[in-house]
C-alpha cells in the first residue's frame, strides 16, 4: 500500500532537491580544488628543468634556478624537526602517560592547542623579538627556531593521541611482570605507538615545509648561495613570495616551479604518513 | 634490620630498585619539563608581543582599535582597516565554505557509493595539507584576472541600479580585493570544514538514524531532524576552528587583498587584513612606532584567534560530554 498524498510528494521533492544540492556542493568544491591543482601542475612543469635544481636564484631577466632556496628550506626544516621532535615527543608522552587527566595536563593540552592554532605570522613576530633583535641580524637559526615552534604542537598532539590509543592492559601486563615505569613507557607503549608517532612527525614536517609567514622576518631571504646559518637564508616559500609578486616573467616561472616542488613534497609526505598509519588502524 | 644484615640477593635487588626509581624520576622530570617548556613558549609569545607593541600601546591607547588612519610619515597608526578586512574576508570565507563543506560532508556520509567514498575522503584530507601560498599565487595569477576581465564587470553592470547591491558591488573592477580574498580563503578552509563535519556526522549513533528511517523519514529529514541537532555542537566547534584558521591566514590573502588601509563599502574594493599588513610592511617599517604598531596588530590578531579557539574548545568539550567520549 503506497501513501501518495500531496504532502508525501512534497517531502520526497524536498529531499531530492536538497540531496542534489549537496551533490552539487561536493562537485563545486572538488572542482575548485582540482582546478587549482591542475593549473599548478601545468604552470609548474613548464618552469621545471634541470637548471631549477642546479643553479641559484637569478636577477630579473636572467636564467637561473632555485638551488639556494631548496637548500635553505631543507636545512631549516631539518634543523627545526631535530629540535622539535624530542621536545614534542617527550611533552606528548607526559600528557599521555604521566599527566593523563590531571588538571595540570588539561591545562597544558589547552596551551598546546592555542599554540597549534596560533597564526604562524605571530610566531614569526615572537622569534623576531627574542632572536633577531637580540642577535642584531636575520639568520637561518631564527628561521629554524620559528619552524620548530610551529612543529612542536603538532608533534605533541599526535604523539599524545597515538599513545592514548594503546590500551592500558598492555601497560598493566608489563608492570605486572616487574617492569619499571620508564620501561613500560619506552619499551611497551612507544613500540606499540611507534608508527603513529612517526606519522605525526611526518605530518609536522609537511606542515612546516609550506610555511612562509614565519620565515619572512626571521630568516628573511638571500639571493646568493649561503650555507651559513648565521646569515639570512633563502627558503622556497619566501622566494615564491618574492618572485610571484614581481613583474618579471622568468621570476614568475620560477615561482610556479617552486610552488610545484613544495606541493609535491608536502603531498608526498602526507601520503607516506598515511601509508605508515594504515596498517596500525586496520588492527 | 640494617642494610648490613641483608642477604646479598636482597641487597642487589634493592640496588636495582633504587636505580630504577632514579631513572623513573629522571624520565618523569624530563617529560614534565618538556610539557612546561610549551607553556613557557606561549607565555613568551604573549609577552614578546606585548613588549614589542608597548610603544604603540602607550602612544595610541585604545583608540588604536577604531582609528582608520595609517600614516607612517606622521607616525599615526590605526588598526580599524586591518581589523575590518580580517573580519570581512573571514566572514565571506565562512559564508561560502560552510554550506559547501556541509554539502560535501553529507555527500560523503550519506550519498556516495563506497567506491567513491574512500578516494574522495582521502583527497579532501590531502587537499587540506596544501600550503596556503599555493592558493595565493593561484588567486593572483588565475583567479583575480578572471574576476577582473569577466565576472566583475558583469556584476557591476547587473547590479548597477539596485539600491543596496550597487554599493556592495560597486567600483572599478580591480580583480583583487575583499571578495577575491574571501573566495580564496573559502576554498582554503573548505577541506578543513568538510573533513571535520564528516567526522562529526560519522559519530552519530546509527541507531538514531535507523529509528528515524524506520518512522519513514526521507534522507533529508533524517539529516535535518536527527543528525544535525545531534552533531550541532561538534560541527560548530569545527567551524570555529576553521574560522580561527581563516582569521590568521596570511599567504592566501596577501597577494589578492589589494593592501590598502581604507575601509570601503564595496566588496570589490581593495582592503587589507592584519596578517597581510604585517607580512607586507614589516621589513620596510622604519621608526619605533611603525614596528610597534605592527606588533600591536599581531597582538590583536593573537587575541582574536585565542578567543575563537577557546569557544571552539568549549563546544567540542560539550560535544564530548554528550557522547560520553
Amino acid at each position: 500500500m503506497t501513501i501518495a498524498t500531496p504532502k508525501y510528494h512534497r517531502r520526497v521533492l524536498v529531499n531530492r532537491v536538497l540531496m542534489s544540492l549537496s551533490v552539487l556542493a561536493a562537485l563545486v568544491g572538488l572542482t575548485a580544488l582540482v582546478i587549482i591543482l591542475t593549473t599548478l601542475v601545468q604552470n609548474g612543469i613548464a618552469g621545471i628543468d634541470e637548471k631549477v635544481f642546479t643553479e641559484m636564484t637569478p636577477p630579473p631577466g636572467s636564467d637561473g634556478g632555485l638551488l639556494n632556496p631548496i637548500y635553505g628550506s631543507i636545512f631549516m626544516t631539518t634543523l627545526a624537526v631535530i629540535v622539535a621532535m624530542p621536545l614534542g615527543v617527550l611533552a606528548g608522552t607526559y600528557l599521555a602517560e604521566y599527566g593523563r587527566n590531571a588538571r595540570i595536563a588539561v591545562f597544558i593540552r589547552l596551551v598546546n592547542d592555542v599554540l597549534l592554532s596560533a597564526p604562524s605570522i605571530v610566531i614569526g613576530l615572537f622569534i623576531y623579538e627574542v632572536m633577531v633583535r637580540q642577535m642584531g641580524h636575520f639568520s637561518g637559526w631564527a628561521g629554524a627556531a620559528a619552524l620548530a615552534i610551529i612543529a612542536v604542537p603538532v608533534i605533541v598532539r599526535t604523539t599524545e593521541d597515538m599513545l592514548r590509543l594503546i590500551p592500558d592492559p598492555l601497560r598493566e601486563a608489563a608492570t605486572a611482570l616487574g617492569a619499571p615505569r620508564w620501561h613500560v613507557i619506552s619499551k611497551v607503549a612507544f613500540q606499540a605507538a611507534r608508527a603513529g608517532i612517526i606519522t605525526g612527525i611526518l605530518l609536522a614536517i609537511a606542515r612546516i615545509s609550506g610555511e612562509t609567514a614565519p620565515l619572512l622576518f626571521t630568516a628573511l631571504n638571500n639571493q646568493f648561495w649561503s650555507i651559513d646559518p648565521n646569515q639570512p637564508m633563502a627558503s622556497l616559500p619566501a622566494v615564491i613570495f618574492q618572485f610571484a609578486g614581481s613583474p618579471y616573467e622568468n621570476w614568475r616561472e620560477l615561482a610556479w616551479a617552486g610552488a610545484l616542488i613544495i606541493t609535491a613534497a608536502v603531498l608526498f609526505l602526507n601520503i607516506v604518513a598515511r601509508l605508515f598509519r594504515s596498517p596500525e588502524v586496520k588492527q | 634490620m640494617s642494610v648490613a644484615d641483608e642477604a646479598p640477593q636482597t641487597a642487589a635487588m634493592n640496588a636495582v630498585s633504587r636505580k630504577f626509581a632514579r631513572i623513573d624520576m629522571f624520565y618523569r622530570n624530563i617529560t614534565r619539563a618538556s610539557a612546561f617548556a610549551i607553556f613557557a613558549v606561549l607565555v613568551g609569545v604573549i609577552l614578546s608581543l606585548y613588549f614589542g607593541a608597548k610603544p604603540a600601546i602607550d602612544k595610541f591607547g585604545f583608540a588604536f582599535l577604531w582609528t582608520e588612519a595609517w600614516n607612517p610619515v606622521k607616525e599615526n597608526f590605526g588598526a580599524l582597516g586591518p581589523i575590518y578586512g580580517t573580519i570581512i574576508s573571514s566572514a565571506i570565507a565562512m559564508i561560502l565554505a560552510v554550506p559547501v563543506g556541509i554539502g560535501i560532508a553529507i555527500f560523503l556520509t550519506e550519498l556516495s557509493p563506497w567506491i567513491i567514498k574512500r578516494p574522495v575522503g582521502i583527497a579532501i584530507e590531502l587537499l587540506a595539507g596544501i600550503p596556503s601560498i599555493i592558493y595565493g599565487i593561484w588567486g593572483l595569477f588565475i583567479f583575480a584576472p578572471l574576476l577582473q576581465t569577466q565576472v566583475q564587470p558583469m556584476v557591476i553592470e547587473a547590479f548597477g541600479d539596485i539600491p543596496v547591491l550597487s554599493t556592495l558591488f560597486a567600483g572599478p573592477p580591480f580583480g583583487i580585493g575583499m571578495i577575491t580574498a574571501g573566495v580564496i580563503l573559502a576554498i582554503m578552509v573548505l577541506p578543513f570544514i568538510a573533513s571535520i563535519t564528516r567526522d562529526v556526522f560519522d559519530s552519530v549513533p546509527p541507531v538514531l538514524k535507523e529509528a528515524a528511517y524506520g518512522l519513514g523519514c526521507t534522507r533529508w529529514e533524517v539529516l535535518w531532524n536527527v543528525v544535525l541537532p545531534y552533531s550541532r555542537v561538534g560541527v560548530t566547534g569545527g567551524f570555529m576552528l576553521a574560522l580561527g584558521r581563516a582569521l590568521g591566514e596570511t599567504m592566501a590573502v596577501t597577494f589578492v587583498i589589494g593592501n590598502t588601509h581604507r575601509i570601503s563599502a564595496s566588496l570589490f574594493a581593495p582592503g587589507t587584513t592584519i596578517s597581510a599588513t604585517i607580512a607586507n610592511e614589516f621589513t620596510e617599517a622604519v621608526g619605533d612606532f611603525y614596528l610597534a604598531a605592527l606588533f600591536e596588530l599581531g597582538l590583536i590578531l593573537f587575541g582574536m584567534t585565542f578567543i575563537v579557539l577557546l569557544i571552539a574548545r568549549y563546544m567540542l568539550l560539550r560535544m564530548q560530554r554528550r557522547t560520553g567520549g
